[in-house]
């Protein structure tokens, strides 16, 4: 079965690159540029992953993933933060309102999918 | 009219008296004090004797509104609350029973000082009380014409009336001997006796206006149609005179010593002085305000008699008995209030400052044997209140109806009046000192007993009066009423002038040339500074020597009785929650008490006298005690100096914590610009490496996608590149390190330059430009280079914002006479009011849909701002969301013919490092 995957920033050319890289690696792939836009995929799409960057118009990938937490129904679902900012605190912020993993912008292709099929494969 | 009824209503409202002082006493005894503040107000009104009473009407009959100087003083005197205030404050520290010994006690407990006062106070008063005591025989007088007076073992019913003051005075003023010297009952009985008086004079005044007359306006209205009357109506035309009355009677309030007695010894609390600063003038109001009245009608109806006696005779002409009586009583009050107070404050000051000095140096009177001294004590002031009234008494009978009774009152006043300097100075001026105050008071008096007190007797006839009309020994400039020529004044004014001129002048110049012994200079201190609290522990220091407690206490037994020995000291040892008192070693706080406790029974000079018997003092010279107190004045000044130190070191601290709070916000703006140029610097990296890693990862992608990716890479690196560069720039710039060329540019060329190199990018959108600009140069001193970076900083904003096809942009150059402005127009969708600041900060970008995402670095605004502001002018935004955006610059202009010269507006120097 093929899995699902929602690329949630508001960078089209990093938007670009990623679907690209999910769509090689044999993932259903849908695509959104802002908070809201996302929440809407979500419910749309029923990702089994989301890749979520931090800094975004309207509303912020902590705020998105906050309320994505709150719903036990989508308990199952994975989420990857993307930031560009690295610091200890923001790693931090990410974990503790629920994502599964944290990657720093620019990252690595590779590292990025093996990470994101152990995810899947855990779950 | 019976004379018996009225002696026996006079016996029995004297018998009234003793039951309220009674009561007082007793409430006292359990500790439950009658003295509230309006008693203590009332009883203050002890001032308004039978002078005021009767005499008063006296005065305003015969010079008019005169009379009322006598009450304006007391008011004037009464609002100066903090400085009655430090004369209690004193006293109570003190333990100061009298005037006398007030003035004694500051300058050194000097009992030959405490002897003057007591001698100038007791001539100077005892004619008063004799005053009294024929107001009282006038009064009956006037109710018996025919002298149908009551005698009693052949005493006449004024004889009577003083054996009874005395006795009244005698249980009531001399029940114990307390430090205090404080006698509840007898205040209690006072401030009755001055409403009975205000109350009576109030009766027969309505009684006069509203009865007799129609209201004051018929009185003053009759009067004014009788020309010897109509001149009482204005008022008197000597200022002098009224000038020194106002300040005659502001010192008698405080000086006289039945009022020294009344406000300040009997004073219980502080407090109450707050409350007779209204209330005792709105009392000497409500008596005086009837005074014209009755003086106009006794006038009117022809009355015989000099004024004096109208407030009697005119109700008893109406045939109004009892109002008469009610007049006689009030009358009556107002003699007896005065005599108690007054012979209670004088015979402690003749037993302590007379008596008892004087007793105890008579070393064959065994005084050091005898063990128990407090009846002696009481029984001496038994003695002096009888000798004093037999003295009023004898004063009264001798004097009768000669004139050196008429003018007593303000006689008396210039005596006491004589106390001012040595007390007032005394109080504020510390170099005030036993010498001066002796000479001046010495001065004073002579001066005082030379023109006023010996020209009453020689219009008396008692003796010659040739030294008023010629001079003494014929001397011409030693006429008593023109002393060195002074003409002019009326006696008392001119008294007044000579004797306070003399006392004062001798009190400051001797003062001044004299040094102060030990002990003065440590009173003075004390006196001065009573209301620093430093003053108490330094008085402390200013004792040195040995006693045994049992010496200590053996001289409190003696002198205040066993019993209350014993009392006072386990109060002193429980309030410092002391045990084993015998036991200790005495110290000064002890010895001080102990002085005080004395003081308050004997006075501060005798208890300084009876204290040096068993106390060994190691004396301290003047030195030492200026040493001490110039010590103690150090450590103030020193602990000030620390007050100082440690108020600027907080305020260094505040200014420390501010400025570390600032560059721990600067730190944290910092930390948020590296976050944010991070991030800034990531996002085109991300893209970058990801699709270098997917064109690596796959060689044989499709040549479509590969152009796209690899043009992609070219673009994000494009787009790094000049953030990094926009990055040192604005650094620069922010530095201050940037380097700036100046020259005079032509506004309008470089905009048609800036909009040339622009014109593909509108093209490519679609977008108008339209240039509104002047054709001939307008010139400003400015960096072409950087001014031009701005000018296409603005239009690839606006051209950014536009809508594509239909977008507008209008770039409009004005000139005013002194500045130009450039705005560039847009038609986008504007910018709301919170973001209109927000744009200039750093990396902060307007629009915020990904459709159309800003390619911008976020610095273009900033650093344009930047630039103009260095060139002395301004860049901001006007906009309404909706409405498009007007970017608007303004710069100094140039002006034409001034090339040789710089600008003016801000000094172009690019070394400048406080550039920002």
């Amino acid at each position: 079965m093929t899995h699902k995957i929602l690329i949630v920033d508001d960078e089209p050319n990093i938007v670009l690159s990623l679907e690209f890289l999910m769509k090689r690696e044999g993932f259903q792939v849908a695509v959104a540029a802002d908070g809201d836009a996302a929440l809407e995929q979500v419910q749309a799409f029923a990702p089994d992953l989301v890749l979520l960057d931090v800094m975004m118009p309207k509303k912020s990938g902590y705020e998105v993933c906050e309320i994505l937490r709150a719903d036990p129904a989508r308990s199952a679902m994975k989420i990857v933060m993307l930031t560009a900012k690295g610091r200890d605190t923001e790693v931090a912020k990410g974990l503790g309102l629920g994502a599964d993993a944290y990657v720093t912008k620019p990252f690595s292709n590779k590292e990025l999918v093996a990470q994101i099929k152990q995810l899947l494969a855990g779950g | 009219m019976s004379p018996w009824a009225v002696f026996l209503l006079a016996v029995g409202y004297l018998l009234l008296l003793f039951a309220i002082a009674r009561f007082g006493d007793r409430r006292a005894d359990q500790g439950r004090s009658i003295i509230t503040a309006n008693v203590y107000a009332l009883s203050l009104a002890v001032y308004c004797t039978s002078w005021t009473f009767y005499g008063s009407v006296g005065r305003a009959a015969s010079g008019g509104l005169g009379f009322l100087t006598i009450y304006l003083g007391p008011t004037l005197m009464l609002m100066l609350v903090p400085v009655i205030l430090k004369i209690i404050r004193i006293s109570k520290r003190e333990r100061l029973t009298s005037i006398a010994d007030f003035i004694a006690a500051r300058y050194g407990k000097c009992q030959s000082l405490a002897g003057l006062v007591t001698v100038i106070a007791v001539i100077g008063i005892v004619p008063y009380i004799a005053l009294q005591l024929k107001a009282i025989a006038s009064s009956l007088q006037v109710l018996f014409p025919h002298g149908q007076g009551v005698s009693l073992l052949g005493l006449d019913t004024t004889a009577v009336i003083a054996i009874a003051l005395a006795a009244f005075t005698i249980l009531f003023g001399t029940r114990h001997l307390d430090a205090t010297e404080r006698h509840e009952g007898m205040v209690a009985a006072i401030a009755f006796e001055s409403l009975v008086k205000l109350l009576a004079f109030l009766a027969v005044g309505m009684f006069v206006t509203f009865v007799l007359y129609d209201g004051f306006g018929d009185i003053f209205a009759r009067a004014a149609a009788v020309p010897e009357l109509s001149r009482l109506l204005g008022l008197e035309p000597s200022l002098a005179s009224w000038t020194s009355l106002v300040l005659l009677s502001a010192l008698a309030i405080i000086l006289l010593p039945r009022q020294f007695q009344i406000m300040v010894v009997e004073n219980v609390d502080e407090g109450h002085l707050r409350r007779s600063v209204w209330l005792f003038p709105l009392y000497l109001l409500l008596i005086n305000i009837f005074v014209l009245p009755i003086a106009l009608a006794g006038l009117l109806q022809g009355m015989p008699g000099n004024g004096d006696t109208f407030v009697l005779s005119l109700p008893l002409s109406q045939g109004r008995e009892s109002l008469a009586l009610l007049a006689f009583i009030g009358g009556l009050s107002a003699a007896t209030g005065m005599v108690i107070v007054e012979t209670i404050a004088l015979s402690t000051m003749v037993c302590n400052d007379l008596v008892m000095p004087a007793l105890l140096r008579v070393r064959a009177l065994g005084l050091e044997q005898r063990s128990d001294l407090s009846r002696l004590l009481l029984n001496i002031r038994r003695v002096a209140i009888a000798l004093i009234l037999l003295l009023g008494y004898i004063y009264f009978r001798a004097a009768g109806e000669a004139h050196a009774l008429v003018g007593i009152g303000l006689i008396s006043f210039s005596a006491v009046a004589q106390f001012a300097p040595a007390l007032f100075g005394g109080m504020y001026w510390k170099q005030g000192n036993r010498a001066g105050a002796l000479a001046g008071l010495l001065a004073g008096f002579l001066i005082w007993g030379y023109t006023l007190l010996l020209p009453s007797f020689a219009k008396s006839g008692w003796i010659s009066g040739d030294f008023v009309s010629q001079g003494l020994w014929g001397i011409e400039w030693l006429r008593a009423h023109a002393l060195f020529g002074l003409e002019g004044f009326d006696e008392i004014s001119h008294c007044l002038f000579w004797s306070l001129f003399f006392n004062l002048g001798l009190y400051v110049l001797v003062s001044l040339t004299v040094r102060p012994d030990a002990v003065e200079a440590g009173q003075a201190n004390l006196f001065v500074d009573v209301f620093q609290r430093r003053v108490t522990q330094a008085s402390r220091l200013l004792w040195r020597g040995r006693a045994s407690y049992q010496a200590l206490a053996g001289l409190l037994e003696r002198f205040l009785g066993p019993e209350r020995a014993r009392q006072q000291l386990q109060s002193y040892a429980r309030k410092r929650g002391l045990t084993q008192l015998e036991n200790r070693e005495v110290d000064a706080e002890l010895v001080r008490f102990a002085e005080a406790q004395l003081a308050g029974a004997i006075g501060s000079a005798s208890a300084r006298v009876v204290l040096a018997s068993v106390v060994e003092e190691e004396a301290l010279d003047l030195d030492e005690v200026l040493n001490i107190l110039d010590e103690a004045s150090q450590i103030r000044a020193y602990s000030r100096e620390l007050e100082k130190k440690s108020r600027e070191l907080e305020a260094a601290t505040r200014e420390l914590r501010a400025a570390n709070a600032q560059l721990r916000e600067l730190d944290r703006l910092k930390d948020d610009f590296v976050s944010t140029v991070t991030h800034e610097l990531r996002t085109p990296l991300t893209s970058i490496r990801a699709f270098s890693e997917l064109l690596a990862d796959d060689p044989g992608m499709e040549v479509v996608d590969r152009q796209r990716f690899l043009g992609i890479i070219v673009t994000e690196t494009e787009r790094l590149t000049r953030l990094i560069n926009q990055i040192l720039d604005l650094a620069k710039l922010e530095s201050g390190r940037a380097d700036w060329t100046a020259s005079q540019v032509d506004l309008p060329a470089l905009i048609r330059h800036a909009a040339t190199a622009m014109e593909q990018l509108f093209r490519d959108k679609a977008v108008a430009l339209r240039l509104d600009c002047p054709d001939q140069p307008v010139l400003v001193m400015a960096d072409q280079d950087r001014l031009t970076q701005v000018m296409i900083n603005l239009l690839s904003n606006a051209v950014k914002f536009v809508p594509a096809g239909a977008g507008q942009v209008t770039v409009t150059l004005e000139c005013t006479a002194d500045r130009v402005r450039v705005s560039v127009r847009d038609n986008g969708p504007g910018i709301g009011p919170e973001e209109k600041e927000f744009i200039f900060e750093r990396f902060r970008q307007g629009g915020n849909t990904l459709t159309d995402k800003p390619k911008g670095t976020g610095l273009g605004l900033p650093i344009s701002r930047q630039i103009v502001e260095y060139f002395g002018g301004r860049l901001w935004v006007e906009s309404e969301l909706g409405q498009g955006a007007v970017f608007i610059f303004e710069l100094p202009r140039k002006k034409d013919g001034t090339k040789t010269e710089q600008r003016e507006e801000r000094p172009h120097d690019p070394q400048d490092p406080d550039r920002r």
